[in-house]
């Protein structure tokens, strides 16, 4: 009998051996795998537009942008830059000031959320560049309309995130919390918030990205400098190296906004019992 | 001996429903004492009224005579998950009932020691087996220093060897403590194992149908012939009930 239990040993450990080598980390995962196929695009772009299989007004090769880049001069680029963020870093600040503020209202009482919860669903429901005429008439082609628009864009998924992470919080923790005594401020802040920690995170970090995507639809509309108008600049003048430079630009600085926001959460979140945080 | 807790339930309510009937039970001092019974007897609801977590029916819960009016830091509870707070640290964890500005580490290591937790007081819930996570919810519940601790089927998700671990462990915690329990339980071995009475309950409305004692000095053996005779008669009230 005693090969019974280690033939059921082997039925039910093989599948487990598979699921933790498919959860466990893998020893030196080679994670620079990543760069291979954006180098291999740039060589190729160079390739195609030195060997003239592309017009160079069309796709510039790669190293001329690298030379339209140097040619802006670090001044211009870093105040077209520094304009851009900016514009991103008020309306982001407001947009999600104000979404972290009435997601919570709305999250932790009942009464508000059906109060207000209706009216900001159909807000939700308007794409949000529809505002921008209306905006550009109530507040002008100054620097107010573009942070409002970017606030607008940022407000939502926090407004949401905030909102469904308090309303979902385990009401299992809550009942610990009251079974110690906690009054409504100190469970709030011993339970609730933490609970809700995780979606309101992924909110502001979907509220960072939608900033900066409309802060690129703000500059568009009028600007006279950033990002944005380094875009329509280059359209105006044909020079598609001027708007691949800015678009590198954008990419760059929303990557490292990106990546900021993703190191918070991993440090914020690092309790989490997920498949995220045993790989990691 | 002295009545520590008495409960008297006239009626409870969900709705319509009549979950608990006419309930008078009074514990003494140091005793244990399960709730046994079908499931929707109102047992657990009966726990989260002397919890203080239900409040919304008709009677009273008396403890040392007071009438309780919601929560009692005197009275503690555990729940049937461990219901730890994933954020905090073990030892956070069994410090919640603290004042957060005033945590008293000492006295965590010391229940940690004695649940078997010893220096896992660091590590997070997600690192904790699922008996490891309840041992620590016994912890938690009894750095408040209750005088009286409720519990709804602790143990009922653990494996057996762990329960029975957990069913001593708690035996050796309400001696030391000198806590009174009282303990809501599907398994009517563990209820006869732990208590000094068994309580069976009726179900449609919840009422306390059979009260049997297990009058055997501690620590018992689980394969003592008292014991088993207690079982048979648990058994047979809950036959009578229709529980089973």
């Amino acid at each position: 009998m005693s090969a019974t239990p280690k033939a059921l040993n082997d039925l039910v450990g093989a599948p487990r051996r598979a699921a933790a080598a498919a959860v466990a980390p893998r020893v030196a995962r080679a994670k620079w795998v990543g760069v291979v196929p954006p180098v291999l695009l740039l060589l190729l772009a160079e390739l195609a537009v030195k060997a003239g299989w592309v017009s160079a007004n069309l796709l510039p090769a790669p190293s001329d942008v690298v030379q339209t880049l140097v040619a802006l001069g670090p001044q211009d680029l870093l105040r077209h830059m520094l304009a851009s963020t900016g514009r991103v870093a008020s309306g982001f600040a407001l947009g999600a000031g104000l979404g972290l503020l009435l997601g919570a209202v709305v999250g932790l009482s009942r009464r508000s959320e059906d109060l207000l919860n209706p009216t900001f669903q159909a807000l939700r429901a308007i794409p949000s560049l529809a505002w921008v005429p209306l905006l550009l008439l109530w507040l002008g082609i100054d620097e107010a309309s573009k942070v409002v628009l970017i606030a607008i864009g940022a407000f939502f998924p926090v407004y949401m995130g905030v909102s469904s992470g308090f309303r979902d919080v385990d009401r299992k923790l809550i009942e610990v919390g009251q079974m110690y005594g906690l009054g409504s401020v100190a469970l709030v802040r011993r339970v609730l918030l933490p609970a809700a920690l995780p979606p309101i995170l992924t909110g502001l970090r979907n509220g960072l990205s939608l900033s900066w995507m409309f802060m690129v639809a703000a500059e568009l509309i009028a600007a006279t400098h950033g990002l944005g108008y380094l875009l329509t600049d280059g359209r105006e003048t044909s020079r598609a190296d001027i708007v691949l430079a800015a678009i590198f630009l954008l990419a760059l600085l929303g990557q490292v906004s990106d990546t900021a926001m993703q190191r918070l959460e991993q440090r914020l979140l690092r309790w989490r019992d997920t498949l995220d945080t045993r790989r990691a | 001996m002295t009545t520590l807790l008495d409960v008297h339930i006239r009626t409870k309510f969900y709705g319509d429903h009549r979950v608990l009937g006419r309930v008078d039970i009074a514990l003494q001092q140091g005793e244990v004492v399960s709730l046994v019974g079908a499931s929707g007897c109102g047992k657990s609801t009966l726990l989260r009224i002397v919890s203080g977590l239900e409040r919304d029916f008709l009677g009273e819960v008396r403890l040392a005579g007071q009438v309780l009016d919601g929560r009692s830091a005197d009275i503690g509870y555990i729940f049937q998950e461990p219901r730890l707070f994933p954020w905090l640290s073990v030892a956070d964890n069994v410090a919640f009932g603290a004042d957060p500005r005033q945590p008293d580490p000492e006295r965590v290591a010391e229940l940690l020691a004695e649940v078997g937790l010893a220096g896992l007081g660091t590590a997070l819930p997600k690192q904790l087996s699922g008996g490891q996570a309840q041992r620590a919810a016994i912890a938690r519940g009894l750095y408040t220093r209750p005088r009286v601790l409720l519990l709804d089927e602790p143990f009922s998700a653990v494996d057996a060897f762990t329960r029975m671990k957990l069913q001593d462990l708690l035996t050796r915690i309400a001696q030391h403590h000198g806590i009174t329990v009282l303990l809501v339980t599907h398994d009517i071995e563990e209820a006869v194992y732990l208590s000094d009475r068994v309580l069976v309950l009726d179900a449609n409305p919840g009422t306390v149908r059979e009260d049997i004692p297990v009058p055997l000095y501690r620590p018992r053996e689980r394969l003592d012939d008292d014991l088993t005779a207690a079982r048979a008669q648990v058994l047979g009230a809950l036959h009578t009930v229709h529980a089973l």
